[in-house]
């Protein structure tokens, strides 16, 4: 039953520097048509370098099979389910790149004339416009660049409010269920992170909410639905609590995948938000991007939004600076314009009630998922969940297969794992996201392999333990790769074993992300 | 793992025992099997003053970077430099070797706030 990736002849596929051999190369340089400057002469010779150790000298073709037959290792949307929880692997419609290709977007330069630019600015004022219908909110920045970025341009905005009234503030609440970079943004941005407890449904607790907020609070940061895939049902009275002492809530829109077309933030307290245009919005996800991270404000929060903004004069449209509360620009340009394009394609090739239908679906997809898993994975907080599911891996812990184990198991199977160890307030646990863009059929495939894992877990967990069996490389030493990186090749291949990581971070002395 | 009597614990789970006017602190054995396998600790330099309950230092596992506490108020005398080379020390002797930082305590500390051995024991085992 198990499916199995198709490989190539070479089993394993060496590193380029590996096939390097003396003299070899790829392209050819017209001769120089300019005079010869010597590097060392104009940049000073302690710049110039005469070579770099074990630099690959290969063929064309030898990069072009190298690299392809890397790719065809991956694991895709385009190949197959990836429930991915909190992520929203969503199929990206074919539609959206079609648009993003039309010569007149695709060549837009940013550096055009603003008469010359009209289209591509109408298409970023009629997706500030859907966007701000869809969360309910009053205007928006399309800058920052992804969901992390939006987050910490929306805090920004945050102090930029309460300084103009004379007080930063000094501290923001997160929940103990929320995604990483909550906390990292608050950090960031200047503020003191407390953290609230969930209560026993993992819900925010208002009782304890209204003891943490006092005239120091900048901001609640709260993701709804949360975590745990449920929608937090207090969120209103929650914003009433954060705004009679003039504190303001902060939406992370990863999981906006579950209200578009349902419900609003702006309609139940939310003053600001950001949307993942990669996760609910499928513009290309992963590869390292680029992303979208729209950040839609109520009006009180308008004035500081980065610039330049768009605006409508007469039947044109045109960027104005002309914001001197703004917090100032937050990225080059106008955001990552591809995406962007992706994006509204996307909401107009649906339309408001096939967006709505789509939600539904993704909602559906979900709870089909934990009805058929329930008996044989623990459900820690067991009730109607949104498009996400948050199992944990209590009964199979007592075989000693934790989460990990079952998810490199799944692999053998020929799915991407869910996630795995997150939200951190379920120990052990398994996070799924289907999407609405799954057929049942496939649905069906995924989940008939958990049974079969669950079921291998009670009579053979020496299988899943030792999984994964069926790709090229199965464990690595993830604990070694950690504790001594080794972070370049070399000829040797065999530099400083002993190097730390505490090493390497005094070396580039950077300060280690956390 | 024993737990040492001498010793008091926290809910976060960091240990501290005190001698005079000094100290030191860690985290327990339960904390480490939680974490799994230690790949990096980031602790203050000594004269760093940390706060009773304010993250002091993070430890970082395969799985996660956790923040430590400080169970009490106090200046850093000296931290335990060989985490630096060797973070696995603190997966095999937590309670003992793999200390983090010894403190200078403030005259009055205050350890009512802090869990014998047995009542931490008896937490985590609820916890879990």
């Amino acid at each position: 039953m198990t499916q199995n990736a198709r490989q190539h002849l070479t089993r394993n596929e060496e590193l380029i520097f590996e096939r390097s051999s003396p003299g070899k190369n790829g392209y050819q340089l017209p001769e120089l048509d300019v005079p010869e400057i010597d590097p060392a002469r104009a940049l000073g010779e302690e710049r110039v370098r005469g070579g770099i150790e074990g630099f690959p000298e290969v063929s064309e073709v030898e990069v072009i099979r190298h690299f392809t037959r890397l790719s065809t290792w991956n694991y895709a949307i385009d190949l197959g389910l990836y429930p991915l929880g909190s992520c929203t692997m969503k199929y990206n419609p074919r539609i959206n790149e079609a648009v993003a290709r039309y010569d007149g977007l695709a060549w837009a330069h940013p550096y055009q004339p603003q008469e010359l630019s009209q289209g591509a600015m109408e298409v970023i004022a009629r997706l500030e416009d859907a966007l701000c219908e869809i969360s309910g909110l009053d205007a928006i920045t399309l800058q920052p660049a992804a969901g992390a970025h939006g987050e910490l341009t929306g805090i920004l905005l945050v102090r930029a409010f309460h300084q103009a009234r004379g007080n930063p503030r000094k501290h923001i609440l997160v929940p103990d269920s929320a995604h990483g970079t909550n906390p990292a943004t608050a950090g960031i941005a200047g503020y003191e992170v407390r953290n609230l407890k969930s209560n026993d449904q993992g819900m925010i607790d208002l009782e304890e909410l209204a003891h943490a907020v006092n005239e120091d609070t900048a901001a609640l940061m709260v993701t709804n639905p949360n975590t745990l895939g449920v929608f937090e049902e207090n969120i209103a009275k929650a914003a009433d609590i954060l705004h009679a002492k003039g504190a303001m809530v902060y939406m992370d829109g990863a999981n906006m995948n579950a209200l578009v077309g349902i419900a609003r933030p702006g309609d139940f307290g939310v003053d600001v938000m950001h949307i993942n245009l990669h996760k609910t919005f499928s513009t290309p996800h992963g590869g390292g991007g680029p992303g979208g991270g729209p950040v839609a404000v109520r009006s009180h929060l308008a004035p500081y939004l980065p610039i330049p903004r768009l605006r409508r004069a007469g039947d044109k449209l045109e960027w104005s600076s002309d914001f001197p509360e703004s917090i100032g620009r937050v990225r080059a340009f106008y955001g990552n314009f591809g995406v962007l394009v992706r994006a509204l394609a996307y909401i107009l090739a649906h339309g408001g009630p096939d967006l709505r239908n789509a939600t539904v679906d993704a909602v559906l997809n979900a709870n089909y998922i934990r009805h058929r898993l329930r008996p044989y994975f623990d459900l820690p907080y067991d009730r109607p969940n949104m498009h996400e599911v948050v199992f944990s891996d209590a009964r199979q812990a007592a075989k000693g297969v934790r989460t990990g184990e079952i998810a490199k198991r799944l692999i053998d199977y020929g799915y991407h794992p869910y996630t795995v160890s997150f939200p951190l307030i379920v120990h052990g646990a398994l996070m799924i996201e289907p999407t609405e863009t799954e057929s049942k059929l496939e649905l069906d495939g995924f989940i008939d392999a958990m049974i079969a894992i669950a079921h291998e877990v009670e009579n053979e967990p020496q299988t899943v333990l030792k999984a994964p069996h069926r790709t090229r490389v199965s464990r690595v030493d993830e604990v070694t790769a950690a504790r001594r990186p080794v972070v370049r090749w070399t000829p040797e291949a065999n530099i400083a074993p002993q190097t730390t990581a505490a090493d390497l971070v005094g070396a580039a002395n950077v300060q280690r992300p956390e | 793992m024993n737990y040492p009597e001498d010793y008091r614990y926290t809910k976060q789970h960091e240990w501290v025992h005190v001698a005079g006017s000094t100290a030191t602190v860690g985290i327990t054995d339960h904390a480490q099997q939680e974490l799994g396998d230690i790949v990096y600790v980031d602790l203050p330099k000594p004269g760093t003053k940390v706060e009773k309950g304010k993250s002091f230092g993070s430890v970082e596992s395969v799985k996660a970077v956790s923040d430590i506490y400080a169970p009490i108020s106090g200046e850093v005398l000296e931290m335990n430099e060989g985490l630096a080379t060797a973070p696995e020390k603190l997966n095999e002797d937590p309670h003992k070797s793999a200390w983090l930082i010894k403190l200078k305590l403030d005259g009055n500390a205050d350890f009512s706030h802090l869990l014998s051995a047995a009542d931490y024991q008896m937490y985590i085992g609820t916890e879990s």
